[in-house]
């Protein structure tokens, strides 16, 4: 069964009566990539949970495709992803479990993939011992192993130095080529101009646009987003 | 006892374990067998079910965690007298004639030590699953495939469960006295011996295996510490 067009229609979050999305619509198509922007608090990393189906809406619909549940094929990368005391490898095959692939199959087809990341020779590494953007590159190896076909990711290059950066945005790219879904979230608005297909704005909640990467940088069409873009602070808070 | 008297059974007693006095040797080994193995049974019960009392979702969990807590400090000849019920002759589990046999005692000691180990291992698993659930959730991990993989990130922190087992049946003493009934060259293990001997006032040999006692123990505490620190080196 398709699983696209993923669509929200009015879909609110009220965890212990404190609302943070308010009545969010969004169609997202199965091509390319969307990036999420929008300040802090304004739900984008809460939209990606609900999105994986690690959250339950309070209110509202959500559809993937013809699915009313969050089907297979979905995957997400968390902005500090877990690594298992174990080797660079085994965390690499850990999304196969669930699969019910065997552990020798695992094993190769996560050696496969550490090469494609860049990975390969610490391989036999602790996972804890790599760096930021080595976990995030074994994060994104992680779930692009169980080839899903919408992959959402929370801030993947949030810390990382530019060339760390760089080359989680390969990885990306390369996920991308494969004809894989990617939703992702970021503050760096160079980052969303270099990789987004299309942007999804949000603010208090809500999605104010959702127009192709473009449009959105050249002529933004609300003002909170204009005032983003610029940089400007219309969303401090009072201390 | 004078101070002379003191100083001569210590002498005494440490010629029986240079001398590897075979008593000496026989009641080591035995209670080595007997606790090692409730041990090991022990933790193929007590891990998982303190990490499925870990990861689980489901009524009555609580009070599970309350008694598995509760059941840590079970006073062990209570749990002797439950086990000398169960296998007396007229108990339920008696045709199988196991009383007064070191299996009898095994039973005990698995009894003793499953509570403890299954706290232990629900306290450390419950620390890993908070940090780990959103994401083996976003993996669609099902719940038996979170509890191995917790158990094995988890592998080195329970050595302290398999350690606190250890430690809790190696020193009981009034669990495998009522199962076991102390009999000579049979159920006789170190902490039943250590107290016979010290009643009947033959120090020398209660010393001496009091000396063992303590050593395995720190033996194995110190082979835990070194497992412990490789590990953190490691795996950071």
């Amino acid at each position: 069964m398709p699983m696209f067009p993923v669509s929200a229609s009015r879909l609110r979050f009220e965890p212990n009566g404190h609302a943070v999305l308010r009545g969010l619509d969004l169609v997202l198509g199965g091509e390319g990539i969307s990036v999420v922007l929008g300040p802090n608090g304004a739900g984008k990393s809460v939209l990606l949970r609900i999105l994986c189906g690690l959250l339950e809406p309070s209110a509202g619909t959500l559809r993937w495709g013809d699915y009313d549940h969050c089907p297979e094929g979905v995957a997400m990368v968390f902005q500090q992803p877990i690594m298992l005391r174990a080797s660079v490898l085994e965390n690499a095959a850990l999304g196969l479990i669930p699969l019910g692939v065997a552990r020798r199959e695992r094993q190769a087809s996560a050696w496969a993939m550490l090469e494609r990341v860049g990975l390969a020779d610490r391989a036999r590494d602790s996972a804890r011992q790599l760096s930021g953007g080595e976990r995030q590159r074994l994060a994104l190896a992680r779930a692009w192993l169980t080839r899903p076909r919408l992959l959402l990711l929370d801030e993947p290059t949030a810390s990382l130095d530019p060339s760390g950066a760089e080359m989680v945005e390969r990885i990306i790219r390369e996920v991308r080529t494969e004809g894989c879904k990617i939703v992702m979230t970021t503050h760096n608005l160079g980052q969303a101009t270099r990789l987004a297909d299309d942007v999804v704005f949000m603010a208090s909640g809500c999605v104010r646009e959702h127009v192709p990467v473009s449009e959105f940088f050249r002529r933004p069409a609300s003002e909170e987003a204009r005032l983003f873009i610029q940089g400007e602070l219309p969303w401090q808070m009072a201390f | 006892m004078s101070t002379g008297g003191v100083g001569t059974a210590f002498g005494e007693a440490l010629s029986l374990i240079l001398a590897f006095d075979h008593q000496v040797l026989d009641i080591a080994l035995l209670s080595l067998r007997v606790s090692g193995l409730a041990v090991a049974i022990g933790l193929l019960i007590g891990l998982p079910a303190g990490a499925c009392l870990a990861v689980g979702r489901f009524r009555g969990k609580q009070t599970l965690a309350v008694i598995a807590n509760g059941f840590m400090g079970l006073p062990s000849v209570v749990v002797g007298v439950v086990v000398y019920l169960l296998l007396s002759r007229s108990g339920p589990l008696g045709d199988f004639g196991l009383l007064y046999t070191p299996s009898a005692m095994v039973i005990a000691q698995i009894v003793l030590v499953v509570p403890l180990m299954a706290a232990i291992s629900r306290q450390v698993v419950e620390d890993a699953w908070r940090q780990y659930a959103e994401e083996f959730n976003a993996m669609r991990f099902t719940w038996s495939q979170s509890v191995r993989t917790l158990l094995h990130d988890c592998r080195y922190s329970l050595f302290v469960a398999v350690l606190a087992g250890l430690g809790r049946a190696m020193s009981e003493v009034g669990a495998v006295m009522i199962v076991g009934g102390n009999i000579d060259r049979s159920t006789r293990v170190m902490t039943t011996s250590i107290a016979l001997e010290t009643s009947k006032g033959d120090l020398p040999l209660a010393i001496a295996l009091g000396l063992v006692l303590i050593a395995m123990i720190l033996l194995l505490n110190g082979l835990a510490f070194v497992v412990r620190n490789w590990a953190m080196r490691r795996y950071s």
